[in-house]
């Protein structure tokens, strides 16, 4: 039971009842091409076969650091991009089989947040016709009933109705994220990919748009999928957070154990990195710097993805892939050492 | 005991700087005075159009005339105000006897020039080594920041560098004339975690070796609490509160402080409850005649929107630009 990068058939599966989504040995290869025939000389292993699932109603909380596969994998489950292997069930329903029309009618229930509300929005129509235009895409609503869903979804949102005939320049970077969520939530979706929702926003307006998040999903129902770079917010956020690192998930669990008690090197040099608002703990706190940048996704290093800048690297990491293995019930890790004291870098990552 | 005086190296008084601009004018440094003292890390954090990298662009005179114009202030390095000498005499300063180093290390390095060749640009104008001194020296500086096989790391060009690395050119670049003040502008902010804490740790390591003062220019409250000796919180173009590290985390004394530091998660802390700063920063268009906070803050009086509060001293270095004594939640005038 080894998920190698020849993609063995064989895939553990942290497995739930209540999955609603399920991700199995994803990868996404994107290809090098070369010379005036365009030929394939290589390949960015964006994602490279990971396997989890989400629970209905829970956020999945996906870290990583930039170039780690984190926006790819949302893309890939969204089918905004088609998955090289592997599959994504929604439901059970395989999203990667499912085209056109059939495709088409599952997309109402699964939506996304971006990044950049400045990009992510055009910035010709008015918020009225950004909101609407999935209503109408999708036969929702017409007429009198499209303005008043509109007009809830603003509220919902913490917008005002009079917002509705703007544009988009006439709203500062919090305020057009919301228009986003709106747009996102006005299908009544049941999973939502939340992509970097805060990072390009002021510190004091991000909470203000986490705080609405959270609102929603309990009122909505919503399952979400959360991806940031942002380690503490995720801890707020998240029910559950998996670790990414060159296109492989290396630790997965919930919140409260991954953050005291990380069993992967690579999760607890990532905690260990981030800084906390508090000079008395930034003081006494003990840090693993890593050496090193994260290694090219078109030219990964054999065995274990982090194998060059782990500290604890012996010479089996260089060798064998580490199985992607269930430590305890719930407990995910993909390190050959995870149990032993070896893989322990640091007592305390705060 | 003996207090001998440590020298201030840096006095800026009521710096005011605006840009004139299509949509009128923009008051993005609305009378700034601090100081800075020999060897003391200062971190300066505020949101964007905070005014905080103006200000420092500002004493340096490195914002664009026109459209940016300083209407007022002073800057004294030791006997010099930054904002009165001639450009020949600032021009010596600039990269010598005050280092910078910006955000964004790929648009701050000549992408058609070698590392090297930049390095020892900076030393030839700046110090009297000979030439053939320069190179060595400019190994050592990239030894010093980190870099490992500096003779070949030299020959490269930024583009064949992550960002990790060409943050520490800067670094180097920046440290390569012995300055006196490091100013490091959100240097940081592009880089992943893993990557910040290398940075942080040669920062940190080269203070003490080298005991630079550095003013170090940022939005997260995190990054320097474990740095920075005392920081200035910024807010609309103005200083709004300025306190000894510590203090300023146990016990802030603006509201927009208190407000920032209960809207940050903390990866210490499960379950913690966000709390919300409403509204949005101040657009700029006008000078402030009442507090910039004072719509979005929860403790606004009638006095908050008549005048704007200056900054008052509250004694142990600490000062806050507020009407309201959030310790003893009172009305605080005419201190």
């Amino acid at each position: 039971m080894a998920v190698d990068t020849a993609g063995a058939p064989a895939v553990p599966v942290p497995s739930s009842d209540e999955a609603l989504l399920s991700v199995r040995n994803l990868k996404k290869h994107f290809p090098i091409m070369k010379g005036v025939f365009r030929r394939q000389v290589g390949a960015v292993r964006a994602v490279d076969g990971i396997s989890f699932d989400i629970r209905r109603g829970e956020t999945l909380g996906l870290v990583g650091e930039s170039g780690s596969g984190k926006s790819t994998t949302g893309r890939v489950i969204l089918q905004l991009e088609n998955a090289t292997e592997g599959k994504v069930l929604f439901e059970g329903v395989e999203l990667t089989e499912t085209t056109g029309n059939k495709l088409r009618a599952m997309r109402p229930r699964m939506q996304m947040i971006f990044q950049d509300p400045h990009a992510s929005l055009n910035p010709r129509m008015n918020v009225a016709s950004i909101i609407g235009e999935p209503l109408s895409e999708h036969n929702k609503a017409k007429g009198p009933d499209r303005k008043k869903r509109i007009e809830e979804l603003l509220s919902l949102v913490g917008l005002e109705p009079k917002h509705a005939n703007r544009y988009p320049h006439e709203f500062s970077g919090g305020q057009r994220q919301r228009i986003g969520i709106a747009r996102a939530i006005a299908l009544n979706p049941d999973f939502i990919v939340a992509d970097e929702p805060i990072a390009a926003l002021d510190v004091s307006i991000q909470a203000q748009v986490v705080n609405l998040l959270e609102d929603l999903q309990h009122v909505l129902g919503l399952t979400y999928l959360f991806i940031s770079h942002d380690l503490s917010m995720v801890r707020h956020i998240a029910d559950r957070v998996a670790v990414m690192y060159l296109g492989k998930i290396m630790e997965m669990t919930d919140v409260d154990r991954l953050y005291n008690n990380p069993k992967h090197p690579y999760t607890q040099a990532l905690l260990s990195a981030v800084p906390v608002p508090d000079p008395e703990i930034e003081a006494s706190r003990e840090r693993v710097i890593l050496e090193g940048d994260i290694p090219s996704p078109a030219n990964p290093p054999p065995g274990c993805p982090f194998n060059t800048r782990c500290p604890a690297a012996q010479e089996r990491c260089v060798t064998e892939v580490p199985e992607w293995r269930e430590l305890e019930p719930g407990w995910w890790v993909a390190c050959h050492f995870a149990e032993t004291e070896s893989a322990v870098l640091i007592d305390s990552v705060i | 005991m003996t207090t001998t005086e440590i020298k201030t190296v840096l006095d800026v008084q009521d710096l005011k700087t605006q840009f004139d601009t299509q949509d009128g004018m923009v008051h993005a440094v609305n009378g700034v005075s601090f100081h800075l003292k020999r060897g003391e890390f200062l971190g300066v954090v505020g949101e964007s159009g905070s005014g905080k990298s103006v200000t420092m662009m500002s004493l340096l005179r490195l914002i664009p005339m026109p459209p940016g114009e300083i209407v007022s202030g002073q800057a004294y390095f030791g006997d010099d105000d930054l904002l009165s000498i001639d450009l020949e005499k600032l021009r010596t300063i600039r990269g010598g006897r005050v280092g910078f180093i910006f955000q964004d290390p790929m648009t701050s390095l000549n992408p058609v020039l070698t590392v090297g060749y930049q390095i020892i640009e900076s030393l030839r104008l700046h110090t009297k080594l000979a030439e053939k001194e320069r190179r060595p020296r400019a190994k050592q500086l990239l030894d010093l920041v980190g870099i490992p096989d500096a003779e070949t790391r030299l020959k490269n060009f930024p583009h064949e560098l992550s960002g990790g690395m060409r943050q520490r050119v800067m670094i180097a670049m920046a440290l390569a004339c012995d300055p006196e003040i490091l100013i490091a502008d959100e240097p940081t902010t592009a880089l992943d975690v893993t990557i910040q804490a290398q940075i942080i740790a040669i920062v940190r390591d080269l203070r003490e070796k080298l005991g630079t003062a550095v003013i170090w220019i940022t939005h997260d409250l995190g990054v320097i609490a474990g740095l920075a000796d005392r920081v200035v919180v910024m807010y609309g173009g103005q200083i709004v509160e300025e306190a000894p590290v510590a203090k300023l985390y146990s016990n802030p004394q603006h509201p927009y402080t208190e407000g920032l530091l209960g809207s940050l998660p903390r990866l210490d802390q499960k379950g913690q409850e966000l709390i919300n700063i409403k509204g949005t920063p101040p657009n700029l268009y006008e000078f402030p005649t009442f507090c910039s906070f004072a719509p979005r803050c929860p403790y606004v009086m009638d006095k908050c929107w008549e005048e704007n509060p200056p900054l008052m001293d509250l004694g142990e270095g600490r000062k806050t630009r507020c009407w309201w004594d959030l310790d003893n939640e009172r009305p605080r005038y005419g201190s």
